[in-house]
């Protein structure tokens, strides 16, 4: 996909300003940035769910995109078992309300796949926050898509679930899948992936995180002085403590 | 026996109880995607809304059936186009719109009185003057909606459930808000004879209130509202007969009972799920 250009507005300033940006097959990247600096957006036009005010986008004729929500914005108390919220989204062109034998395998493989086999028949509040993850990954996974885009998938999880998601995301990306996110994990996203996109309203950087981690980059995508720091060849990014705090300390000690 | 065959002899007996019980299945089945797109307000509103539509029929000597259904229709995809736009909920939109349409009705009821009588039987609810052609049009209506629901069952869940990826996965959200409005529309004008404008909307939203008591499964909350919804409107009904009291008002009553029943029984377990039914909560073991 190619972003050529592209300026988004809701009902103020633009969110997104003149950006170009190329996603490749294989790709996997993450868009980093502060809350407001047009990261979902530039999601959601990837999507074609957003149309850009100005520019434009080009997709590759027939490319099938999977879309993996933030699932903060779940409704956990809706009626649904694991199985039939993976299998909502099965689109055959089947017209009967009941799914077929071969439709139900596929689910439960999907859900096998990626670790959540025996629990079909769960109500999708009674999983851990990972498993909760896969569910919509897998669903997603169903049509089989070439591009899988998620919102802030590691969002309000503890880092062992974080952990857990990002692995299996790498797991699928070794498996051809080309795959964008977005997310405020800096240093989750930097131990991982191996491409950033720094976004504040326009792309500030891109490249690998090693490159794009930088306290200038960071600076001006989050507005605020960071320090970067090295620990086992990757960047681990920190907040600069600044000479009134690191003096007050001194003298507490 | 007699307490049960002897109401029978009645034609508009007989009528009044096959009306009754389709028409509260029916609304038990829709109330199930109205209450979990947390619009349970929606069928009083509609039902409102509705009104105004039927009024303006009537002054102007028109089909008021006719005219009321596409009133409604276009008041229900008014309240979905207004509650997308951000900052306004589905609460203020039905109400908004909603109140208008009866304020109308209203009017048009003070500067034509010919219409008030028409209109009366539509606020109020009878089960004297429903005839055979009311016991059509609701097992029309009812076949319609199954046959609709059955053809678009995974469209309509999609969408309910999650309305953004369903858009992305390919759904015509747009198509199906609209469907369900115009179904919604026709199973409150079927109904609303012998329910009542005022007291359609529990109808529509205690049946899947029980049922979500009892079950975390999609399928089973549908089957189970649906049944709820019709054993409600028989045995209300038959209570209605005896009791000489309005049918619309026991009805309510015998489904507010089950309620009772079935909150007590589930405890703090039913609780929470009634208690969160509209909310989104973030993800939580």
């Amino acid at each position: 996909m190619a972003l050529r250009g592209v300026t988004c507005h809701y009902d103020g300033p633009a969110v997104l300003a003149d950006v170009d940006f190329d996603l490749r097959r294989g790709q996997w990247i993450g868009f980093v940035g502060p809350s407001g600096s047009g990261k979902t957006t530039l999601l959601k036009v990837l999507l074609r769910t957003v149309t850009p005010t100005h520019g434009s986008v080009v997709a590759e004729s027939g490319l099938r995109v999977g879309y993996v929500p933030q699932v903060e914005l779940v409704n956990w108390n809706f009626p649904v078992t694991v199985e039939e919220a993976v299998l909502m989204a099965f689109r055959t062109g089947r017209r009967r309300p009941w799914s077929t034998k071969a439709e139900r395998t596929a689910v439960a493989d999907g859900l096998e796949r990626l670790g959540l086999g025996g629990l079909g028949h769960r109500h999708i509040r009674q999983l851990s926050g990972g498993q909760q993850q896969r569910v919509f990954i897998a669903r997603a996974l169903l049509a089989d898509p070439d591009l899988l885009l998620l919102d802030e998938p590691t969002s309000g999880v503890d880092v062992r679930t974080r952990h857990e998601i990002l692995h299996l995301l790498g797991e699928l990306h070794d498996g051809g899948l080309t795959i964008a996110l977005t997310t405020h994990d800096l240093n989750g996203m930097a131990a991982h992936l191996p491409e950033l996109v720094c976004l504040q309203g326009r792309i500030i950087a891109q490249g690998r995180p090693s490159e794009v981690l930088t306290s200038a980059v960071l600076e001006e995508t989050f507005g605020a002085p960071m320090d970067v720091l090295e620990h086992a060849g990757l960047p681990f990014v920190i907040d600069r403590v600044s000479d009134q705090l690191a003096e007050r300390r001194n003298r507490s000690a | 026996m007699d307490w049960l065959l002897e109401p029978l002899q009645y034609q508009f007996v007989q009528h009044a109880l096959i009306v009754c019980t389709i028409g509260g299945g029916l609304c038990g089945l829709l109330g199930v995607y109205v209450t979990l797109r947390g619009m349970s307000y929606l069928g009083h509103g509609l039902s409102h809304a509705i009104f105004g539509g039927a009024a303006i029929c009537a002054a102007l000597g028109l089909n008021y059936l006719a005219g009321a259904a596409i009133w409604g229709l276009a008041s229900g995809v008014a309240v979905t186009r207004v509650t997308r736009r951000r900052g306004i909920g589905a609460d203020a939109a039905i109400g908004v719109i909603t109140t208008a349409s009866f304020a109308f009705g209203i009017v048009l009821l003070g500067l034509y009185t010919r219409v008030r009588q028409s209109i009366d039987a539509t606020v109020f609810g009878s089960v004297l003057g429903v005839s055979t052609a009311d016991v059509w049009v609701i097992a029309g209506v009812s076949v319609v909606t199954a046959v609709v629901i059955a053809l678009n069952y995974r469209d309509f869940l999609f969408t309910t459930f999650d309305p953004e990826v369903a858009e992305v996965s390919g759904v015509n959200t747009a198509r199906i808000d609209a469907l369900l409005m115009l179904l919604l529309s026709f199973a409150i004008l079927s109904s609303m004879k012998v329910l009542g404008v005022t007291l359609i909307a529990a109808a529509l939203v205690v049946p899947p209130v029980i049922a979500r008591m009892l079950t975390h499964s999609f399928n089973k909350m549908l089957v189970l509202s649906t049944a709820i919804g019709a054993t409600g409107g028989f045995v209300g009904m038959y209570l209605s007969y005896h009791l000489d009291v309005s049918s619309g008002s026991t009805i309510v009553l015998v489904n507010f009972a089950v309620f009772a029943v079935v909150f007590a029984v589930t405890g703090r377990r039913g609780l929470r799920r009634v208690a969160h039914l509209d909310e989104h909560e973030p993800a939580v073991v």
